[in-house]
Formats: C-alpha cells, sequence, structure tokens
C-alpha cells in the first residue's frame, strides 16, 4: 500500500512553533507539584486492599493462627507455599487446636501475590500484606520460613476466636478439651 | 488372551430370580436376593443395592456393602411406589393401559427396604431432596466442623455430602454438645468423639468382620458417645479398617495423623507384601515418599480390608539405611561394569557349581529370570520358607508375598528351604563356587559368614544392609515393591500385579531390569525389555501360567490351579 503523503505547510516548515508549544508544556510541569518519587530513598505508600507479600500472622494470645492445613499450599498457582505438617504428635503448644505447622515456607521468587491463600485461609492466617519489595542476595534468602513469615506478619486482631470459644464451651459442660 | 473363567474376580452369583424395579423411572432387573455380607445366605435384595445397579447413587453413612445393615443416619432416605391393587388383589391400571402406580406416603431407607416386583423408586423428587438436607442439618448441629485440622478433610462423606445435598447456612445457634477429642481407643487409633456421627459401622466391622466385640455406643441421645469396653484396649489385627470406613474423621490413625493432607497423595494400585494373602492395596505417595497403604476391594482376596500388621510395614521403603550404591567388592562402581564382571565370570562358571537363593519376596518374572540362569548352570535353588502364626481372617501364616511363584517357576523345591542345607554342603565341599542371593540374609538360614568366606563369588542383590550384603563380592541394590512393577502369586494362586508408586533410592533399579541383562549376557538369550513383554513371555514359557497376559491381569489378577 502506498501511503500518501501530505507537504508539509510553510508554518509547520518553520519548525520554531512547534518546539516552543513543546517547551510550554515542559515549563508548565516544572512548576506544577513534582510526581515522580526518589525510589528507594523515598518508598510509595500503598493503598488499602494492595496485595503485597503474603505473611503468617499470630492471635491476640500469641499462637501461630495457622493450623497446618495445606490449602493454601494445594491452591497457590506457583506452588510457592512448602508445609511441614506436625505429624502424630501433634502440636502440644496450641492446646485444643491440636495442630500447627512444624514449617512453613514460602518461595518469595516463586510468589505472584495472587492472594489466593489469602481466600482460602480458613482460619485468617494468612495475609497479603504492604511489602511489594522483596531483595535478597541468594535465592536461598528469599525463601522464608515460619518464623521470618510471622515476626512480619505480626499480630492480627481476631474478633471470632473460634477455637478459644470452643475450648471454653467445652470447659462449661465439663469435658476436657 | 486368557479364558475369562481365569480372570473372573467373584464367584458367579447363584442364579436368582430377576424383578423388574425403576429407579427414577428407568426400568432394570435385579435380582431377587443378595448374598448376606456376613453369612453369604440370600436375602433380599435393597432398594439401594437396585440403585446401585442402575447406576443412581444415594447417600449413606451407616450402610456397607459389606457390612450387616443397621439403618440408623437415614440419610438414605427415597420416596418409593408400588403397583397398586384392586379389590381383588389384581393390579389396577391407569387408563392408558399402564400399570397404576401407589406411591407410598412415607419414605423409606433404601438401605433396609427390599424391593417389591414393579417397584418404583424416586431418589431425586423435593420430597427426597428435603430429607436429605434436614438429615444432614440434624447431624451437624452437635458437629465440631474441625475441617482444618481433621485428617479426613478431603475424603469426608459428610463434608462431600454437605456440598452435594446439604444447606449453605447453619440455623443453628445454641452451644453444641462437647465431646471427648483425643481418646486413645487402642494403640493404632485415636477417636474424636466430637467427631463421629454414631454410624455404627466401626462397631459392626469389629464385631462381625473382625470377631472382636470391642467398640459398642453408651450415654444417650445428643450426648450417644463411641466408646471402647471398659478396660479393653481395641488392639485387634484390623483395628485401622475402622478408619478407613469411618465415614467422618471421628477414627483416625495413629500412625498417618497429622502427616499429610490427602488430598496431595498419588495413589497407585498395588499389592501388600507382607504375607502371602496379598491383599490389594492403594499406596498413598507424594514427592517420593510413601504416607500410607489403604485396602483396595477385590473381592477374590481381601473384600475392602487389610491386616494392621501389613498396612504398617512400609517404613522399610524410605529407610535412610537402603542399598543405594553398586558394590564390587567394598569400592563403589557402575551398574555397566558390574554386569560386565558378572557376567564375564558366570561366563566361564561350569555347570552345577553356581547356586541361587533368591527370595519369596521378588516378582515372579524376577524369580523366572534367576531360574533361567540357574537352568543354564544347572544350578540348585531355593528361597527362605517365613512360616508364622497367621489368623482366621487375612493374615496368613506364610509370610512370603510370592512363595506360589517361587515354586511355580522352579525357583523353590515344593519344600521350601529344602535345598538350602544341600546348598550349605556343597559350599563347604567346595563344588559350589559362585552363589547368587537375592533378597535374603543367608547367614540367618544355615549359610553363615564361614561359608560365604569360602565362596570365589558371591552376587548379592538387596534393599536393605544385612551380614550377606557385607560380605557379598558384587552387590546390587534392588528395589522395594513400591518402586517396580511386577507380579505376585498369593497363597492361593491369584496372579496379581502391582504399580510403581515412587522412584527408586539412589542407583537403585528394579531387579527385572538388570536381571534381563545378566540373561542376555550370560545365556544369550534376549527377552523383552518391558515388564508387559516379560510377564507374557513368562506365562508362555511357565506352564503354570499359561494364558496368561499382563493386560488381562488388570486390577484384581487372575486365578492359576497351584
Ligand atoms: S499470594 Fe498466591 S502465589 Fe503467593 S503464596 Fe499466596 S497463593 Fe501462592
Ligand atoms: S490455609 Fe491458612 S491455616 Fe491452612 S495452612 Fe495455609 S495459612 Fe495455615
Ligand atoms: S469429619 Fe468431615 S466435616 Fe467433620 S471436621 Fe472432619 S472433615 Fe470436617
Ligand atoms: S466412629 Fe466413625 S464409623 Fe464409628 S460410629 Fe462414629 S462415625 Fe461411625
Ligand atoms: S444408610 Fe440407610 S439408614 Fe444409614
Amino acid at each position: 500500500m502506498i501511503v500518501k503523503r501530505d507537504k508539509l505547510t510553510f508554518w509547520e516548515r518553520l519548525y520554531l512553533p512547534a518546539i516552543i508549544g513543546g517547551f510550554k508544556v515542559t515549563l508548565r510541569h516544572f512548576f506544577n507539584k513534582k510526581v515522580t518519587m526518589q525510589y528507594p530513598e523515598e518508598k510509595w505508600v500503598v493503598p488499602p486492599g494492595y496485595r503485597g507479600a503474603p505473611y503468617l500472622v499470630k492471635d491476640q494470645a500469641d499462637r501461630t493462627k495457622c493450623v497446618s492445613c495445606q490449602l493454601c499450599e494445594f491452591v497457590c498457582p506457583p506452588k510457592a507455599i512448602r508445609i511441614t505438617p506436625p505429624g502424630p504428635q501433634g502440636s502440644p503448644e496450641v492446646g485444643n487446636v491440636e495442630k500447627a505447622p512444624k514449617e512453613f515456607e514460602i518461595n518469595m521468587l516463586r510468589c505472584i501475590f495472587c492472594g489466593f491463600c489469602q481466600e482460602v485461609c480458613p482460619e485468617e492466617a494468612i495475609f497479603l500484606m504492604k511489602d511489594y519489595s522483596l531483595t535478597g542476595t541468594s535465592r536461598g534468602e528469599m525463601i522464608y520460613n515460619k518464623e521470618k513469615l510471622l515476626s512480619l506478619g505480626g499480630v492480627h486482631q481476631d474478633k471470632i476466636q473460634k477455637w478459644k470459644h470452643k475450648a471454653e464451651e467445652a470447659k462449661e459442660q465439663g469435658v476436657a478439651p | 488372551m486368557s479364558s475369562p473363567a481365569i480372570t473372573e474376580t467373584k464367584p458367579s452369583p447363584p442364579t436368582t430370580e430377576l424383578m423388574k424395579v425403576k429407579v427414577d423411572g428407568k426400568e432394570i432387573a435385579v435380582p431377587k436376593t443378595t448374598p448376606d455380607p456376613i453369612t453369604g445366605k440370600p436375602v433380599a435384595t435393597t432398594m439401594i443395592q437396585a440403585c446401585a445397579l442402575a447406576k443412581v447413587d444415594v447417600p449413606h453413612y451407616c450402610y456397607h456393602p459389606k457390612l450387616p445393615v443397621a439403618g440408623n443416619c437415614r440419610m438414605c432416605l427415597v420416596e418409593f411406589g408400588t403397583p397398586a391393587l384392586g379389590p381383588d388383589r389384581k393390579p389396577v391400571t391407569n387408563p392408558d393401559g399402564t400399570v397404576k402406580i401407589s406411591k407410598s406416603p412415607r419414605p423409606a431407607i433404601a438401605c433396609a427396604t427390599p424391593i417389591s416386583p414393579g417397584m418404583e423408586i424416586y431418589t431425586n423428587t423435593p420430597g427426597v431432596k428435603q430429607m436429605r438436607e434436614g438429615v444432614l442439618e440434624f447431624l451437624l448441629i452437635n458437629h465440631p466442623l474441625d475441617c482444618p485440622i481433621c485428617d479426613q478433610a478431603g475424603e469426608c462423606k459428610l463434608q462431600e455430602y454437605s456440598v452435594d445435598y446439604g444447606q449453605a447456612t447453619s440455623r443453628f445457634v445454641e452451644p453444641k454438645v462437647h465431646k471427648p477429642k483425643h481418646v486413645d481407643l487402642g494403640p493404632r487409633i485415636v477417636l474424636d468423639d466430637e467427631r463421629c456421627i454414631l454410624c455404627t459401622r466401626c462397631i459392626r466391622f469389629t464385631r462381625d468382620i473382625a470377631g472382636d466385640d470391642a467398640l459398642g455406643i453408651v450415654n444417650r441421645g445428643s450426648y450417644n458417645t463411641l466408646s471402647a469396653y471398659p478396660g479393653k484396649a481395641f488392639d485387634n489385627n484390623y483395628t485401622l479398617n475402622t478408619v478407613d470406613i469411618c465415614p467422618v474423621g471421628a477414627l483416625t490413625s495413629k500412625d498417618f495423623r497429622f502427616k499429610m493432607r490427602v488430598w496431595f497423595l498419588k495413589e497407585t494400585k498395588s499389592v501388600c507384601t507382607s504375607c502371602a494373602t496379598g491383599c490389594n492395596i492403594v499406596i498413598g505417595s507424594r514427592e517420593e515418599k510413601v504416607y500410607r497403604y489403604e485396602p483396595r476391594e477385590n473381592d477374590a482376596v481381601n473384600a475392602c480390608w487389610m491386616c494392621d500388621y501389613g498396612r504398617l510395614n512400609y517404613k522399610w521403603i524410605g529407610s535412610e539405611n537402603r542399598l543405594t550404591e553398586v558394590r564390587i567388592g567394598k569400592s563403589t562402581s557402575t551398574w555397566t561394569a558390574a554386569l560386565k564382571e558378572i557376567s564375564e565370570k558366570l561366563g566361564k562358571a561350569a555347570p552345577g557349581s553356581v547356586a541361587i537363593v533368591a527370595s519369596a519376596r521378588q516378582t515372579n518374572e524376577e524369580l523366572f529370570l534367576l531360574s533361567k540362569l540357574a537352568q543354564k548352570f544347572n544350578a540348585l535353588t531355593d528361597s527362605v520358607p517365613r512360616m508364622k502364626e497367621g489368623d482366621k481372617l487375612l493374615l496368613s501364616a506364610d509370610r512370603n508375598p510370592n512363595s506360589n511363584g517361587a515354586k511355580l517357576t522352579g525357583i523353590s523345591p515344593a519344600q521350601m528351604g529344602a535345598n538350602l542345607p544341600k546348598i550349605a554342603d556343597r559350599i563347604r565341599s567346595g563344588s559350589i563356587k559362585t552363589l547368587i542371593v537375592f533378597g535374603e540374609d543367608v547367614t540367618k538360614h544355615g549359610i553363615g559368614t564361614d561359608l560365604l568366606g569360602k565362596l570365589e563369588t558371591l552376587i548379592v542383590s538387596d534393599i536393605l544392609p544385612n551380614p550377606t550384603t557385607e560380605l557379598a563380592h558384587y552387590l546390587l541394590p534392588g528395589c522395594a515393591h513400591a518402586e517396580k512393577r511386577g507380579s505376585f502369586t498369593n497363597g492361593k494362586g491369584r496372579v496379581q500385579r502391582f504399580m510403581k508408586a515412587v522412584e527408586p533410592k539412589g542407583e537403585a533399579r528394579p531387579e527385572w531390569e538388570f536381571l534381563h541383562e545378566l540373561v542376555y549376557q550370560v545365556t544369550g538369550q534376549n527377552g523383552f525389555a518391558s515388564i508387559e513383554g516379560l510377564f507374557n513371555q513368562m506365562a508362555r514359557e511357565v506352564p503354570a501360567f499359561n494364558g496368561l497376559t499382563w493386560a488381562g491381569l488388570g486390577d484384581t489378577g487372575a486365578s492359576v490351579p497351584i
């Protein structure tokens, strides 16, 4: 196909008007509020609902909320999660909850921040938080273990406290949990 | 192809009269009677059996095809109708000539209601739907909904039926009745009473199948609690079957508890190797680790059950001690080098100077290949008998899974173990110079370390180290049954195949693979390099297996006369 080029008019062939027009735009921005952020010295504050890195949380009674149900491990599309269940002895430290993960690893190089783990979790134990820029000097360092995930995740104020409620109800009925 | 008589899995049902019934509008002919699961006597066929024949699912908890009917859960409620009878006791017909059906005003439990001629069963009416919702609502009133920490989650009938037939939300606001949650029922079972739906399957199994009336229900109403007889441990050799048949997560296996979620387990059809019964099993494995065995239904062998002894005998597969290297003397070598040296040595061996001790835990195919080597050298061969106490249900006194295979392939004499003293004598006298040992520690069976020391060549293949493997001149690491394919011939002559669940450890290779190579190098006979071909070749050459094919064995095996 042959595209016909229109001839430039005299005014256009002068070039200067176009250049001056361009400088006007530049100058206008020069005096406007700056939008460029001096990353990494300056960090972007993410809006609420942002899906950053997934971390584990504890409840207000300092119990690791995760019960090692492994649903997140199953649902995670890039298979970033690897959980070691507690085994036949269970986890005596969590009382009537019986189970907590022996180890919980998320490979942050694999994680795609999709939020499926948070969505599937029946215990509200894993949340996508605000961290979006994770760095490390080796691949191994980017596999976050349980301890690290819990310390990054912090405490979640659990309004329902299902397990505590269950234990109390059983106690009232005289059944040892 | 094998003849149908050989591959038949069930004894042909006694010819019973057929009866026509309609399930959801579909007419089918069902036998008037069905054998009772316990006594085997013919009893009237029930609606749930008719529905099963019509391939219509009726949800049920307490009903189990291999247990006596209890009819207590009400999950199987259906509506039905029977032909209307006039005052003259004759069927009434509709104006269009069809038989008039008078629909029963009340529903009936499908598991315990016998069918009658012309009966119509309705399983998908609004009424049935409501009843199922109602039953599930009642079952969930006091249910703890522990799914995140419950081992049954993923294979739980309460979960499945709640999704399929239940309501989305609970209307129950009162506190739930709590029950003991961590009851130690016996050495292998933990009970969570809150999760129990009181179907009594476990009670009936242990009373009527295992013959150990150990379980019962105590207290009344909402406080109904499953319990073992006071002071009695629930410790017969079949307790773990109750974990399988428990539709919920009330009975859990201490061995499998909290180890892995069931949806991660890859299921492989296999056969238990702990005794000559050869119960059909499913191996649950994940990432090359075996997590559990579960019985697989085969009416010709083990029905739906297996014993606890066999079920828990799997941990050696993942043992740290596994032999994982090919060794020549004390130094690590490669398969190529070792097989080359072995075939050169065997090539020079004189007839009569070789003996073979091959375990009756090797597969038919492996024993067949070994018998080819034996023929070449006119070798004295034997296996090691393993007789212990058996029981009435499944556990056989013969703890070798393939004694019959060893006999049929000619490796073992009719009296297994009879040749072992002869082999020992001839090693002592120096006429046997080469000993090939597969999967046995011969030092425990009359061929001591002193005799092994006299041998010119000792070729050993095994899975775990023992005094014999220590002394081997050539050590070939072998595979557990879960790591290879093959077949066993059980105590009753049923040839059953098993599949590979996990990868062999380290350098280990399936025995039949390297034996095939060795047979080719030594005898020049070229066989098949695939298990299918090898089995079919064996079936042609070993008279007892004539007519069998690998494909024809199917999942439940085929019987051969023994
Ligand atoms: S956010 Fe998505 S990718 Fe990341 S761990 Fe959770 S499920 Fe996996
Ligand atoms: S889904 Fe939640 S409770 Fe389950 S393993 Fe993951 S984080 Fe733990
Ligand atoms: S028995 Fe079933 S429904 Fe009940 S807690 Fe266990 S998995 Fe959930
Ligand atoms: S423990 Fe399981 S099998 Fe036994 S009665 Fe309860 S629900 Fe049924
Ligand atoms: S299955 Fe029929 S009542 Fe339980």
